[in-house]
């Protein structure tokens, strides 16, 4: 599933990666862990084919990301800080073209949306409008309708409440369950070594440790 | 790529229908401009309608600076490059689908503009066939090189002031080729009007050809 090698990655001219060895199965939840700045976040954007791995070798979903960073971009789902939300849209709106990209229909985006128990009455509010929890279930929803074979999140609870949290965690067992890989990045120890089945620790842009949870 | 390019265009399009900055900011800030340069020449009726042609592209390309900034500070938003880069569009779709967006948009604003200048300019038509043809070739060319320089500066920090610094000297052409075409269609000159067309449309395809080359490693560099 992921299969780096010494991969290294540049932030700039100073390397946010500096040789990482990580190897990823099908079905894994691995929670990546480390102070700011170990590059958890860069680890999930090299992955994602957003930041070019520049040196050693990186494998997402058996494609070499060296070679070609867009073909997998389709099969992966990413939370990042950011909700990836039009301000000015509609909730329906973005759902809607968020499930057109990747050919999802009206039935799967009013699932989505049930999964992530956001009520109807929101469709016809532009997302500027809703809470941060909110504009964070939106964007969990329109990450469920791609239907991700990888799942990428950075500190995926963050904005939501208690309820949320709960709906989130269920979400990745479940995707976990029916065979997709996730890897996360969050700094609520306990709540994401819950989720999680292995932990890696990074430091310098480096694997420091990697173990399994119960 | 087309169904992907549609589907871009789409989205660029709702975003302005929820928001109508072209219809309420951009395009009375053309009006506006019109009218400033009615009272700059003293409403000489005669100057004016000399000068009707240039001015109408004139405010047609700082109404379409404002259009093309806005339409990549949305993607800046929020970490919308990054969800445009995930969602497995081609580049190419994502170049011509903005750019069909902005030529609906600066087709509106042509529209409110041309009525501007009816108004305020006593403008008359000879060539209504030559004034629509050079009006979309006029627009295409906008539309085109203003997505390739709108993403061209998107990457950078000081995009609002960059963007019409690298978009207005490249599109000097297109304001000359728009002025003489109009003039010919609104009877100022005898000028070869359909000749300035077609260089118009000519801009257009070179645009075109440069933004499905240059779109790929500008949205993944940028």
């Amino acid at each position: 599933m992921i299969g780096f090698e010494g991969a290294v990655a540049l932030m700039g001219r100073f390397p946010a990666l500096a040789g990482v060895d990580l190897m990823v199965s099908a079905g894994e939840r691995v929670l990546l862990q480390g102070p700011n700045g170990a590059g958890k976040t860069s680890l999930l954007r090299a992955v994602a084919g957003l930041l070019p791995v520049v040196a050693g070798t990186a494998e997402v979903l058996g494609q070499d990301l060296r070679a070609d960073r867009r073909g997998v971009r389709r099969h992966i789902g990413m939370l990042g800080h950011d909700n990836h939300l039009y301000a000015d849209l509609w909730v329906r709106d973005h759902m809607r073209f968020r499930a057109a990209a990747v050919g999802a229909d009206a039935q799967e985006v009013a699932r989505a949306m049930e999964l992530v128990e956001l009520p109807s009455r929101l469709w016809r509010v532009p997302t500027r409008r809703l809470s941060a929890g909110q504009r964070r279930r939106v964007a969990l929803a329109a990450l469920l309708v791609r239907r991700p074979r990888l799942w990428l999140l950075d500190e995926p609870h963050a904005g939501l409440d208690a309820r949320g949290r709960d709906v989130l965690d269920n979400l990745l067992l479940e995707a976990s369950s029916a065979g997709a890989t996730v890897v996360f990045a969050s700094h609520e120890v306990e709540r994401a070594q819950a989720v999680a089945d292995r932990v890696v620790d990074l430091g310098g842009g480096r694997v420091v440790g990697d173990r399994r949870v119960a | 790529m087309w169904r992907d390019a549609l589907l871009v265009a789409g989205k660029d399009l709702r975003i302005e229908l929820r928001a109508r900055v072209t219809i309420t900011q951009v395009a009375p800030l053309g009006v506006l401009i019109l009218v400033v340069f009615a009272f700059a020449f003293n409403a000489n009726a005669v100057l004016l309608a000399q000068g009707a042609a240039g001015l109408y592209w004139v405010a047609v390309m700082f109404g379409a600076v404002l259009i093309i900034q806005r339409a990549f500070d949305v993607e800046g938003d929020d970490g919308n490059q990054d969800a445009l880069r995930l969602s497995g569009f081609q580049p190419g779709s994502i170049f011509l689908g903005k750019a069909m967006a902005l030529a609906v948009q600066l087709l509106v604003l042509q529209t409110v503009l041309w009525v501007g200048l009816v108004v305020f300019f006593d403008v008359g038509v000879v060539d209504w066939p030559l004034l629509g043809c050079a009006g979309l070739a006029g627009t295409s060319t906008i539309a085109v090189c203003g997505t390739l320089y709108g993403a061209l500066a998107a990457g950078v920090s000081v995009r609002d002031t960059l963007l019409p610094l690298l978009l207005l000297p490249v599109l000097a052409p297109a304001l000359l080729a728009g002025t003489r075409a109009f003039e010919a269609a609104t009877g100022v000159t005898t000028d070869a009007g359909w000749n300035w067309t077609g260089l118009l449309f000519v801009m257009t395809a070179v645009y075109t050809v440069a933004g499905l080359a240059a779109f790929g490693p500008l949205v993944e560099d940028g």
